[in-house]
């Protein structure tokens, strides 16, 4: 299966090399072993064999031969795979929730997608993902990647689609009754096709079940201001995340957080979905700890919403910035899926 | 030890009036009692078959299901089920006891000059544990059986499965102290019961792998059965060790879990690997190249093999740096196997090479664990594994180790000491045949895998894209193939019971320790316990004309 | 030394104590110890586990896991503590004795052993129920409105952990039973002791396991009068 993203060809010809190695390896022994049971099958009972002991020296051979092999292709595929897991600072963040049998997409614009995610060609593409019940994960065979998401945390992956086209989306972790129906579609579009679908228009590039939203801003910033007005966020936090009781939040995606610990955070994703729902576990320096646990309040998607209101007060240098926090162990310790089943 | 053989006339068939193991009581409370290796290592070569049946038919139902993407034969909670109990019947409950509980209760004490194991009653309540074990877990399938696959990933398995995950894994948890008593009594054995002369470095190469797996069996099980254990707990109390909402890690599950399951794939390999030692050692009539090095190569593999768990969650969000070291460890532990076959080849060198049917058993082995072997470098390297991960080339890879490898090991070590165990010789051309047709019923069953999973098929899928169908009705055609190279042993070994022609002494002119008994053995193997002189596989030394 | 005799001789040792399998006492004397230390390996890996669930989630929530243990009752756990360490004491003492050909020793250490082994387990019982009556126990008996997640994965790690190490307990109690009830019947003398010996490795090790526990359990958070309820 043509690969079609960046990731492909490297990972393919990595594959191949493995698989010529293989065979070559194989195919030697294979032979060997026919040429000697021929050449030295029974030819009369009663012949002893000579007694061959071994060859020190033909042992360390096939010991550091294979090694050095062994090596050589562990560190081509860490080179790729540190790759994998270090998304450009230009890439696009999309978020992703997984949950008991369909896949969520939230673009930069807000809009939602349902088991479908359209993505431009030639820009890379950063999902940060989480799972509302069980460990799922999102498959792209034909760009080559994969990864778990997690109740619980945020996982990350990234890629740049590289040919317009529709690619299978599989649940890749058994996750109950129809794992196998948590399926969905990949659409790679030309950067003018995505951006027209985004704001709703239809061309024919956009052949896909879902258009954007119409007047596109049924945006997450205005539903995320609309939770962060609902929950009360603004009472503590200002109108603007101009900070009051509450910390500043205006500039805070991105930024260098003090804690009244002593320690120093990345405001991250993760950071923020853990002060929402369990924001007794990083206190702000200067600030007293009172602010109140929304677990049980707000879904997976909600706190999405909210991540992206925030980051629209302003972020402190690039996405880049927060990036590195979120893709592997978590800064923040295990929270509890928000909302349990929804 | 070779003036010993010189005494024995080969061609001496066994008489009805000799009293061996099998026939000094015939009662079932001698059976169900007894305190002989010998008699232990048969009841659970019964026992151990049985589940294979019921794990077979649970594959044949998989594969009938996987002929159509459409999910037509089972819905998908049957379908879930059926591969989840497939797994947990075929590692827990026949491939991890096989080799060791059959033919290494039977030939252990005997290759080590020993009257028996070092603890019989042990080895006795080792078999019970297991039928308790075992009933627990067909209970489970009775009630219907649990989902999750065998690797019961929480939260799914602890808070989110309806199915009867409970009495299966407690049945796991029982199953796991079986393992771990054998295990114990084979290394107390090994140490201290080998008679004089008998050195480490003269021990025959079943084993020193049989040691090997001894101590992944000590040391791993244990973290299995807590880990299972604290699935139980969560899942009953509803409280969250491994269940986030309640603040605890899935990944920590994941930890644990394949802390205990990667070495538990080298117990369900290197037993097998120490039967092909012997076979080529015997039906080369050679020792084996490299003695040594195959011998260390075992340790080797069962000490490593605790090193490299994470190589199972490369995609799990384990941090980077943790998957580094995973992968160059994984790629490391290649070695020792590889070690062993370019051995088990040189020692056809020069040698005088005969094909019965343990030996074709033993070269389909060598054939079939290296490509399984090799494409493990596929998944041990880490950015192919990104790709690979939950894909049938996954499930083609272990099945290649696994069935190619470890069943082939465990049908040809069978075969060859069939005779010792039974004093009755099996066909040789049913023999021959059927291995040829598992060799040929593997191949087109799992090669086909590989291809698919290369190109996306999700494994545990119960309904999969139409672009895999070629693929799933070439394995399943192989799988009837295969289904038939697994019947024809069952049936005419059954039939060598009464009909099979009586077996010499040493019908392969094999130079271990256990053919210096009569076939079949008496109860205590030995009356008097052998002084050894010389290293194992000394064929160069053993003189005697090689019959048929 | 020819092996073609086809008799079946059933290999009895003069000495009964000697089992069929083994040449020497020795050998079986060896074989038994090599077996039980073996064994408590399996044993420390099992326990490793939740030794390395309890480090783990340490580690992610220290302020509950330091407040979850001024639960505990430290007083009580102190003085288990001295108890199991006496019945190792009580039990090494009935091996002496039964090196020395002292029967009464070897009998009465032993029932001292498993009187101790009682008083245990009855302080567990009461720690249990006091407990249980605070809203402490995990799953649905647990009072979640007064006390957080956190602190209920704490006590479900208290529990497991110190249920385990009463089960085995309780085995040992049975085995050293058993144990008593052979030294009575003269099976022990200087000569022969294994089972007596193996025994009493088998309590140390449930001793130490305990010594291991305690402090993770019951000291971590400080120590204060006043119970810590």
């Amino acid at each position: 299966m043509r690969g079609a993203s960046n990731f492909a060809g490297q990972v393919d010809l990595l594959f191949w090399f493995i698989t010529i190695l293989a065979i070559i390896i194989a195919i030697g022994v294979f032979i060997l072993i026919v040429v000697f049971a021929t050449k030295y099958r029974r030819r009369y009972s009663g012949y002893v064999p000579p007694a061959i002991e071994g060859n020190n020296r033909l042992e360390i051979a096939w010991i550091v031969v294979p090694t050095v092999i062994a090596l050589a292709t562990f560190a081509w595929a860490a080179i790729i795979y540190v790759n994998m897991h270090n998304p450009p600072k230009d890439a696009i963040t999309i978020y992703v929730v997984g949950r008991q049998w369909m896949w969520k997409a939230q673009q930069p614009t807000g809009q939602w997608e349902n088991n479908e995610l359209h993505v431009p060609v030639g820009k890379p593409v950063k999902l940060i993902m989480t799972s509302q019940d069980v460990i799922h994960n999102f498959f792209v065979p034909a760009f080559r990647v994969k990864q778990d998401l997690i109740p619980g945390r945020y996982t990350t992956m990234w890629f740049t689609a590289e040919k317009p086209g529709v690619y299978d989306l599989f649940c890749a972790e058994y996750c109950g009754t129809s794992h196998s129906e948590m399926i969905g579609k990949i659409y790679a579009l030309s950067q003018q096709d995505y951006e027209a679908w985004l704001s709703g228009g239809s061309t024919a590039a956009s052949a896909s079940g879902m258009a954007g939203g119409s007047g596109s801003q049924a945006s997450s910033q205005s539903a995320g201001q609309q939770l962060y007005q609902s929950l009360g966020c603004a009472s503590c936090h200002g109108q603007n995340g101009e900070g009051q009781i509450g910390p500043r939040l205006a500039g805070l995606y991105g930024s260098e957080v003090q804690l009244s610990n002593g320690q120093t955070v990345m405001a991250d994703d993760s950071y923020i979905r853990e002060s929402i729902l369990n924001p007794q576990a990083k206190i702000v320096k200067g600030y007293q700890p009172i602010m109140p646990t929304y677990q049980g309040q707000v879904t997976e998607q909600d706190i999405l919403q909210l991540i992206q209101f925030i980051r629209s007060l302003g972020s402190n240098s690039s996405q880049g910035a927060a990036q590195n926090e979120t893709d592997n162990a978590p800064a923040a310790s295990p929270v509890p899926a928000g909302q349990s089943g929804q | 030890m070779a003036t010993v053989t010189r005494t024995i006339d080969y061609e001496k068939p066994i008489y009805e009036e000799e009293i061996n193991y099998l026939n000094t009581d015939y009662s079932l409370k001698s059976w169900l009692f007894t305190l002989d290796h010998k008699r232990i290592g048969i009841l659970y070569l019964i026992s151990i078959s049985l589940m294979f049946i019921l794990g077979s038919a649970a594959a044949g139902l998989i594969r009938l299901e996987l002929l159509t993407p459409q999910g037509d034969l089972l819905n998908a909670d049957a379908y879930n089920r059926a591969f989840t109990m497939h797994g947990i019947i075929m590692v827990f409950l026949f491939l991890i006891p096989s080799i060791p509980t059959v033919l290494g209760n039977f030939v252990l004490p005997m290759m080590l000059g020993a009257r028996d194991v070092a603890f019989p009653r042990l080895n006795l309540l080792s078999w019970y544990v297991y039928v308790f074990g075992a009933l627990w877990i067909l209970a489970g399938l009775i009630l219907g059986g649990a989902d999750g696959g065998w690797t019961f990933y929480p939260p799914y398995s602890t808070t989110y499965a309806n199915s009867h995950i409970v009495p299966v894994a407690l049945g796991i948890f029982i199953v796991g102290f079986s393992s771990i008593l054998t295990g114990l009594n084979f290394i107390v054995t090994t140490h201290r019961m080998r008679a004089p002369g008998l050195t480490w470095f003269r021990l025959p190469l079943f084993v020193w792998s049989l040691y090997a797996t001894s101590l992944i069996q000590v040391l791993a099980t244990p973290v299995l059965a807590i880990t299972l254990l604290l699935v139980a707990v969560e899942r009953v109390l509803g409280v969250g060790i491994f269940s986030p909402q309640l603040g605890g890690d899935p990944v920590l599950f994941q930890h644990m879990f394949w802390f205990y399951s990667h070495p538990a794939v080298y117990i369900m390999i290197l037993p097998g690997m120490g039967v092909v030692s012997e076979l080529v050692a015997c039906f080369s009539r050679k020792n084996v190249f490299g003695y040594k090095f195959v011998a260390l190569a075992s340790v080797a593999i069962a000490v490593y093999g605790f090193l490299v768990w994470g190589h199972h969650m490369f995609v799990a969000g384990q941090s980077v740096y943790a998957g580094m070291i995973f992968s160059a460890l994984s790629f490391l532990v290649a070695i020792p196997s590889a070690i062993k076959v370019f051995n088990w080849t040189a020692t056809l060198y020069k040698g005088s090479i005969s094909f019965q049917t343990p030996m074709l058993y033993a070269l389909g082995f060598i054939g079939l664990f290296t490509i399984g072997g090799l494409t493990g470098l596929h998944l041990a390297a880490l950015s192919t594994d990104v790709h690979l991960s939950d894909t049938y080339f996954v499930v083609a890879h272990f099945h290649y180790i696994m069935v190619g490898g470890m069943m082939l090991a465990y049908l040809g070590g069978l075969h060859y000491w069939w005779p010792k165990m039974t004093g009755r010789m099996y066909p040789e051309l049913l023999g021959k045949l059927s291995a040829l047709i598992v060799f040929i019923g593997f191949n087109l069953t799992f090669f086909p895998q590989f291809i698919a999973g290369f190109e996306g098929m999700p494994r545990r899928y119960h309904e999969y894209a139409s672009q895999y169908q070629v693929f799933n009705v070439l394995s399943s055609a192989g799988t009837s193939i295969l289904a038939v190279g697994f019947i024809l042993p069952v049936l005419y070994l059954l039939w060598s019971l009464k009909w099979g022609e009586k077996a010499p002494i040493n019908p392969w002119g094999s130079a271990g320790l256990e053919w210096q008994t009569p076939t079949p053995p008496p109860t205590q193997n030995f009356l008097e316990t052998p002084v050894v002189t010389t290293g194992p596989h000394h064929y160069s030394q053993v003189r005697e004309e090689v019959v048929g | 030394m020819a092996v073609t005799s086809t008799q079946t001789v059933e290999v009895h040792h003069e000495d009964p104590a000697l089992k069929h399998q083994f040449d020497t006492p020795e050998q079986q004397y060896g074989a038994s110890m090599f077996g039980m230390w073996l064994f408590l390996s399996t044993e420390i890996m099992m326990f490793g586990g939740l030794f390395l669930g309890y480090i783990v989630y340490r580690a992610l929530y220290p302020q509950a896991w330091h407040e979850a243990t001024l639960h505990q009752d430290w007083i009580i756990g102190g003085i288990n503590t001295l108890v199991l360490i006496t019945s190792s004491f009580t039990v090494a003492l009935s091996i002496y004795g039964a090196q020395t050909n002292r029967k009464k020793l070897t009998v009465w250490c032993l029932l001292l052993t498993i009187l101790l082994a009682f008083v245990f387990l009855v302080n567990k019982y009461i720690e249990y129920s006091a407990h249980y009556h605070e809203g402490l126990l995990p799953g649905k008996w647990f009072n979640t409105a007064e006390y957080g997640r956190q602190t209920e994965l704490f006590m479900l790690f208290y529990f497991v952990m110190t249920g385990l190490h009463g089960i085995h307990v309780l085995v040992g109690i049975l085995i050293l039973s058993y144990m008593a009830y052979k030294a009575w019947k003269n099976t022990f003398h200087s000569e022969y002791y294994t089972p007596l010996e193996v025994s009493g490795l088998y309590w140390h090790f449930v001793d130490i396991v305990w010594i291991f526990l305690f402090p993770l359990l019951y000291l971590m958070g400080g120590v204060s009068f006043g119970g810590g309820h």
